[in-house]
């Protein structure tokens, strides 16, 4: 065992917060080996072809979303850690999004990637609670990129600013749903990170998806001379007087490396060292996609970029009961973003994201399994128009040409994320340690979120616990 | 190498490090945290393009002496010609 290849850094899964921490190491000359299980690389935000077409995985929108020339914010911070020129990752804004509640989006509140919007919504709709919602915004700005006050809840928080419980889950509802791991409330350093990134930031999106990024990312790591092995899973990290000694990879092979950074989630990543702890509670998802013969706008739809539905006066955000919990939901058009003129997606995508049981979906026979999905496909969707404008019956299923839809267990096939969590489990670990000196956590269960945020999260981690650990030796 | 020099190496470091910056107009003895849009992650960016590009070492300790562009030239111009006079 000592004829196997050596490294710098090993990094574990092929994310995007594994390769920006790889992007960075090889930079600076480390010698650094991104190792992934799958072939394409992206974890949670990849993309995948189906019938000639490609979809993206999870990616609705990137968020941290700021114009060319506003400093100081994530985006920014990325693109100069990566050295990523911005137009290289051609991000193109949304047109606007709204909030809907009540049994028919009665009561809606609409944003965009100008905050004034929605000051100006809450100003109108919420009169009386404007000055509080303008001191938590106010807040959210002080707080520094990296989030405070980690472990605190943000109701309580936000329940010193308002009274008006309607406009707590209105507000909270997109925050929760694009990234909190927690049921019912959030960490409050969680729903800091979450306001800024897409209320006082904003969404966007390139004209062919995620994989414009991918590629610049794929680019940048090949040129800095990082190197990469697909379809080569790590199988288990072999523990040594409390450091990674070595790691094996599914085709037995053994490498070592002085510092491995893992972006496949703290209990995957636990279970790696063989230390399997009790699974935690995760939040999975189902998404349907229709793909349409139309502009969604052409059909009758108008040009929301996304709509945050749910039809009751509480908003539940928790592991539903049943096998998805049809009252709340994400509803997603990829075509609804300003591509510049003559620009635009060749078909219309229709997408709708709930939350779904992950034991309910797993174990299934095969056939049960796809009949649940074929029943909950139309409910989804079903439950999802109510908030949008009434189409003629049989309107969608006549400019449908194509559809797919993805249940917790897709998600865990694909990603290896333990029943298919997107964000990872309640508990982070914001300095990435883990119970071995030399392995570090980076990605969702390190605590940052959306893309931007993983990015973010692989560049600190590889700058905080290899760059500087080397700088100050 | 001169004063000068030195000072034009970091402004390269810093013109690929942010290239969203405006370097036109950088006052050398005003700290450039004062009139550039950088962060702890950037000034660590320039000691490791530093050391990465010409080979100086720059400790934790002495980052304060990379405050300005003068205080750089003061402090790296004699690294840079002890790196030139050992080679």
């Amino acid at each position: 065992m000592n004829s196997g290849t050596q490294y710098d850094v090993a990094i574990i899964g092929a994310g995007l917060s594994g390769l920006a921490a790889g992007i960075r190491l090889a930079h600076f000359g480390k010698r650094v080996c991104i190792f992934e299980r799958h072939n394409a690389a992206g974890g949670l935000n990849s993309f995948y072809s189906l019938g000639g077409r490609k979809f993206d995985v999870g990616l609705h929108a990137v968020t941290n979303y700021v114009p060319a020339g506003v400093k100081g914010t994530p985006l920014g911070k990325i693109l100069r850690q990566l050295r990523i020129d911005r137009d290289e990752f051609a991000l193109c804004p949304q047109k606007g999004s709204r909030v809907a509640f009540g049994p028919g989006g009665e009561r809606a509140l609409r944003f965009s990637n100008d905050f004034a919007l929605l000051e100006s919504e809450v100003s109108a709709q919420f009169p009386g609670q404007a000055d509080g919602f303008r001191r938590i915004a106010a807040y959210v700005r002080d707080t520094p990129l990296a989030g405070a006050g980690a472990g605190a809840s943000a109701r309580a928080f936000i329940r010193e600013s308002f009274t008006d419980p309607l406009l707590e889950d209105m507000l909270l509802c997109p925050l929760m749903f694009y990234g909190s791991a927690r049921e019912e409330d959030m960490d409050l350093g969680q729903f800091s990170i979450m306001f800024r990134a897409l209320y006082l930031e904003g969404f966007a999106r390139p004209l062919e998806g995620v994989r414009v990024m991918m590629r610049v990312l794929l680019e940048k790591y090949r040129q800095a001379g990082g190197e990469r092995r697909m379809k080569c899973g790590v199988r288990s990290i072999v523990e040594r007087e409390g450091r990674a000694a070595a790691l094996v990879l599914d085709s037995g092979e053994e490498i070592q490396a002085t510092h491995v950074l893992s972006c496949i989630g703290a209990a995957e990543t636990d279970a790696l060292m063989g230390r399997p702890r009790e699974t935690a509670r995760t939040l999975g998802y189902v998404e349907t996609i229709s793909v349409l013969d139309r502009a969604p706008e052409a059909l009758g739809w108008g040009d929301d970029t996304i709509v945050f539905f749910n039809d009751s006066d509480r908003f539940d955000y928790k592991d539903p009961k049943g096998q998805v919990d049809l009252r709340s939901g994400i509803i997603c058009f990829p075509n609804n973003f300003l591509y510049g003129k003559g620009r635009g997606l060749s078909e219309g995508l229709f997408r709708v994201t709930c939350l779904a049981n992950y034991e309910a979906w797993a174990k299934l026979p095969e056939e049960v399994y796809r009949a649940d999905k074929a029943r909950h496909f139309a409910q989804i969707q079903a439950s999802a128009m109510r908030f949008l404008p009434r189409l003629e019956p049989g309107a969608l299923p006549a400019a449908t040409v194509a559809t797919d839809m993805f249940t917790p267990t897709t998600v865990e096939k694909y990603t290896g994320h333990f029943r298919g969590a997107i964000y990872g489990s309640p508990a982070k670990h914001p300095d990435g340690r883990t119970g071995l000196a030399n392995v570090f956590l980076c990605g969702t269960d390190q605590g940052m979120l959306g893309i931007v945020g993983s990015m973010l999260s692989g560049i600190s981690m590889a700058n905080l616990h290899v760059l500087r650990a080397a700088q100050a030796a | 190498m001169t004063n000068d020099e030195c000072k034009k190496a970091v402004l390269d470091i810093i013109a690929d490090i942010a290239p969203d910056e405006d370097l036109s107009n950088v006052k050398p003895e005003v700290r450039l945290r004062d009139q550039l849009q950088l962060d702890s992650m950037d000034f660590l960016d320039i000691v490791m393009e530093l050391r990465k590009r010409h080979g100086i070492e720059v400790p934790e300790a002495d980052y304060i002496r990379l405050a300005s562009l003068d205080s750089c030239a003061e402090y790296l111009t004699p690294k840079f010609n002890a790196l030139a006079a050992k080679s």
